[in-house]
């Protein structure tokens, strides 16, 4: 338990150049990784600076972890282990100050001075702070509850406030690509938003005031409130954000404030330094600093020919000059500047733009298509046959086309119509099959058309191996589809699936068939033993061990090796951790049907254990929720009554509905059946959970038609079976099964086919997918008609687990293992769960 | 529990048996919450018993050779380093081993 080993690794004798990069965000990176590529390593030895404590990551990727959908882990671009692999020194959470262009030396705040041969500057920009009357406290820090967008520390400071309870409202200053994300994005944390934004209309850097009308039409349907041509003139509170004040307009009360109002450049350092600067640091078309033979700058940072760039797409070829350069790979290269053509989501609305926004002079034609009730908009703005313009919102098919031709001027059909829509001619692979190799397919990354087909020649030939070598569809995602489409036509069709996406587990290379029949054919009968056998260098691999386990039970039942620390902290404990570390449990009571003296003893444990919360759940049962674990076998053992398993990945319960014996409409003894279904397949594992439900009448009171499995009396004392239904996250009507005479057939195809989804399904795939995955009509032969002569077979393996069923709580008298039910809270608890 | 040695920060947490094989346990150490880890391969671990993302219960985490996976949230976290392989924040790891009567030894800093 050493600390890391250090990792020093400069030879004595190092004659290499000093190269160093201030700055290590996506320009520096890039243009580190341009360098490296053209064998940069060979002759410098870098050094990189970059005021975020971090590695390097994908910027862009910041509105997909506000929204939640992405990790802040997963948008890094280089780990730390990429700069120890290049041998780059990585000062993170450095920030350099001043640089002595004279004696080549920087400075930065740690009070070191680095030597340099060879410099750029990459501080790229930062949000443009608005002079607003409050925005800062009197110390000069922004008022809490006031958030730039622009480093993982904003988007994570902005996911922790919103997340407190009482933040109900947020106003996002600024209504274009960020201030729009930014909105979306906070929505997922259940925030109220207003956009207020000073211009006409959402989006004026990207397009018209149409196009703009058709955006704001898609953002309000989303639920977001937009102030077009609305000035903030102050922000209210203060301790604490508690509104903002308009101009000319009503006061917004809100919690939350995220300034989005655009970028300014990072020129401090340049400037400082005496470096030229004047909207950014001034460089030639070599990507130098005028008169400084030994200094570059690259990215947000610097203005080549008059124009900065706020944009990923411009950054990509800045850095391959610069490193063309800088290693002497290619000296007559150059950079012309970018013509900027953006495809982008924002807020979930496909956005393109490239060029003019609209035409300029009496002689340029002007193609337009509106369908603001789709959120569709097409604008396209022609000279002289070429495309010197585009919008396109909602419908981003041709945009491959239209960037192309935008890029290269490439000749226009006559029939200009054509170029909003596929009218019958050549369809999409066509498309795909005329893109230029140059055309860029993936607009955050810079991924070429040639980057991927070269890919793909090279072996590559799965979708998600292609994204992860050359990071196409890594970004906002917006060009997965054309990804998809460019492998497929560069791999002929011959698109491998990715192998990983179809192991039962992560850890062990095997789908499940395959992995059944090696268990099976090894005699491997705990979760240690697969691993040993079956994982690459024998190694055990955590997320693993919940889905083998249940898999060795139900392929092993009794003659299963149960080795606990492979089970979820749920399994072993029988019970449902809860978001503060304490349990939820659930007794069992068969077909929701209870009695005064079980709901005595249940209010008597509730009253004796100080239960916080006793909940009636959506499976006709009681929960007692907020039970601390050492509390767990004593709770059990007063309430008497055997586990209800709302905790595994399980059979769960069946719902009833009242039944023949009291419902006037009743057909069926619904109540008796679904008892004894639960009796019968109670505590069984499968790869997910299955919630079960018997109702009496077509009235179907219990929610038949929306279960695992579902069943519903009809006249003539008939029984319809359901399967694959789901009224949760998903919903999804079952598929009718069969229809059956007897309540008898209804528990063995029940069995039949809960078993075959156990043997089949992959891990965690519940009914409602397998189901269609795998198709009625094909599980109707195979369990009704025994198509395949294997019902015998599921019968007997389903009896085998039903019969090595135990009551897992009769483990509270004789914990299985030292400390089963020992506490494993930190003595102060975080968070409380608000008690009612 | 914790009965701290003169200098150097050892804590003896009692003996290694208390933790079943592949599982973890929590303890309180001079007033810090501390989850150890008993390995297939009998080596321990000790990390810092509250998860940084939303204070889950460390110790109730599952394991293999590398990395605990906090029950909350699955986000997991090196057991040697403390560091979150999911981008959360990081733990605090702890030097650990047993002596020579199977006590289970904690060193805080």
């Amino acid at each position: 338990m050493t600390a890391l080993a250090s990792r020093g690794r400069s030879t004595p004798a190092d004659t290499r150049r000093r190269l160093v990069v201030i700055g290590n965000g996506m320009a520096g990176a890039r243009a580190v990784e341009e360098i490296l590529a053209r064998g940069g390593a060979v002759q410098h030895r870098i050094t990189m600076f970059g005021d975020e404590p971090y590695g390097n990551y994908n910027r862009i990727m910041l509105s997909h972890v506000l929204s939640g959908e992405e990790d802040a882990g997963g948008i890094f671009l280089n780990s730390l282990d990429w700069y120890r692999e290049n041998g780059i020194t990585l000062h993170a959470g450095v920030r350099v100050e001043k640089i002595d262009r004279f004696a080549k030396l920087v400075f930065s705040d740690d009070g070191r001075a680095t030597p340099y041969n060879v410099l750029i500057i990459a501080t790229g920009s930062r949000s443009s702070m608005p002079a607003v009357e409050g925005l800062y406290t009197p110390g000069g820090r922004l008022l809490p509850g006031v958030f730039a967008f622009r480093t993982i520390d904003d988007t994570q400071g902005m996911v922790s406030y919103a997340q407190q309870d009482h933040q109900r409202r947020a106003v996002v200053i600024g209504g274009g690509l960020l201030g729009l994300e930014a909105a979306r994005g906070l929505q997922s944390h259940g925030v109220g938003v207003d956009v207020v934004h000073s211009g006409g209309h959402l989006m004026n850097a990207q397009m018209g005031p149409d196009g703009g009308a058709v955006l704001r039409r898609s953002v309000e349907a989303l639920g977001i409130r937009v102030h077009t041509s609305s000035r903030t003139t102050a922000i209210l509170g203060g301790d604490k954000v508690r509104g903002v004040q308009l101009r000319d307009q009503p006061d917004i009360d809100c919690d939350l404030v995220v300034v989005a109002a655009g970028i300014r450049p990072n020129v401090e350092v340049a400037v400082t330094s005496g470096l030229p600067v004047e909207r950014a640091i001034v460089v030639d078309d070599h990507m130098r600093v005028p008169d400084e033979d030994e200094i570059y700058a690259v990215g947000e940072c610097v203005q080549h020919r008059g124009e900065v760039y706020g944009l990923v797409a411009p950054l990509w070829e800045q850095a391959a000059v610069l490193a063309d350069h800088v290693t002497g790979a290619d000296p007559s290269s150059v950079y012309l500047g970018s013509r900027t053509a953006t495809k982008l989501k924002v807020a979930g609305v496909d956005v393109a733009s490239m060029g003019l926004q609209a035409p300029e002079r009496d002689t340029d034609e002007h193609v337009v298509f509106s369908e603001p009730s789709r959120g569709v908009f097409k604008s396209i703005v022609i000279r002289d046959s070429k495309i010197v313009g585009a919008t396109l919102l909602g419908d981003s098919r041709k945009v491959a086309y239209l960037t192309q031709a935008f890029d290269r001027g490439l000749p226009l059909p006559e029939e200009r119509v054509s170029l909003l829509f596929d009218l019958g001619g050549p369809g999409e692979e066509a498309g795909v099959a005329e893109l230029d190799g140059d055309a860029q397919v993936c607009n955050c990354n810079g991924v070429s058309k040639r980057a991927i087909t070269d890919t793909v020649r090279g072996g590559c030939t799965t979708l998600s191996g292609v994204m992860d070598v050359t990071r196409a569809g890594k970004g906002c995602g917006s060009c997965k589809l054309l990804v998809r489409q460019v492998v497929e036509w560069a791999a002929d069709g011959a698109v491998d699936e990715d192998p990983a996406a179809a192991y039962y587990v992560p850890g062990v290379p095997l789908e499940k068939a395959a992995l059944m029949s090696a268990i099976r054919d090894q005699g491997l009968r705990s979760v240690s033993a697969v691993f040993a056998a079956l994982a690459p260098a024998g190694a055990e691999d955590a997320k693993s061990k919940m889905g083998l386990a249940s898999l060795l039970k139900m392929m092993w039942a009794g003659e299963y090796i149960d080795e606990r620390d492979a089970r979820f902290v749920n399994d072993r404990v029988h019970a449902n951790i809860q978001r503060d570390g304490t349990f939820s449990v659930v007794p069992q009571m068969k077909g929701g049907v209870t009695s005064p003296e079980q709901l005595r003893r249940i209010a008597d444990v509730a009253d004796k254990y100080n239960i916080p919360m006793v909940k009636l759940t959506g499976g006709q049962r009681i929960d007692l929720l907020g039970v601390p674990k050492e509390d767990l076998p004593k709770v059990w053992a007063d309430l008497g009554m055997p586990s209800g398993y709302a905790y595994g990945k399980s059979f769960r319960t069946v719902k009833t509905c009242v039944g023949q014996e009291f419902c006037r409409f009743g057909t069926g003894d619904s109540t008796k059946l679904g008892i004894e279904i639960e009796s019968r397949f109670q505590g069984i594992e499968s790869p997910a959970k299955l919630k079960l439900a018997v109702s009496g009448c077509p009235r179907n009171c219990a929610e038949s038609l929306v279960k695992d499995v579902g069943v519903v009396a009809v006249d003539g004392g008939r029984w319809e079976i359901y399967i694959g239904g789901a009224a949760g996250a998903h919903i999804r009507k079952g598929d009718l099964l069969a229809t059956v005479d007897d309540p008898g057939t209804v528990t063995l195809l029940a069995g039949r086919f809960m078993q075959y989804y156990r043997e089949h399904a992959n891990w965690l795939e519940r009914t409602y997918s397998f189901v269609p995955r795998v198709g009625i009509e094909h599980l109707r032969a195979v369990i009704v008609d025994d198509a395949e002569g294997i019902a015998a077979g599921l019968d007997e393996a389903m009896q085998r687990s039903v019969d090595s069923y135990t009551d897992p709580w009769a483990e509270r008298n004789d914990p299985f293992t030292p400390g089963q039910f020992r506490t494993s809270l930190p003595l102060e608890v975080l968070p409380r769960v608000p008690v009612r | 529990m914790s009965a701290g040695l003169s200098g150097g920060g050892l804590h003896v947490l009692g003996p290694v048996d208390q933790i079943p094989v592949g599982e973890g346990r929590a303890y309180g150490v001079a007033g810090e919450q501390i989850a150890v880890f008993r390995l297939r391969d009998g080596s321990l671990r000790a990390v810092s018993a509250v998860c940084p993302h939303k204070g889950g219960p460390i110790a109730d985490g599952t394991i293999d050779r590398d990395v605990v996976m906090c029950p909350l949230h699955q986000h997991a976290f090196d057991l040697e380093t403390g560091c979150s392989t999911t981008g959360a924040g990081p733990l605090r790891s702890y030097p650990v081993f047993a002596d020579g009567s199977q006590n289970v030894v904690v060193r805080l800093p």
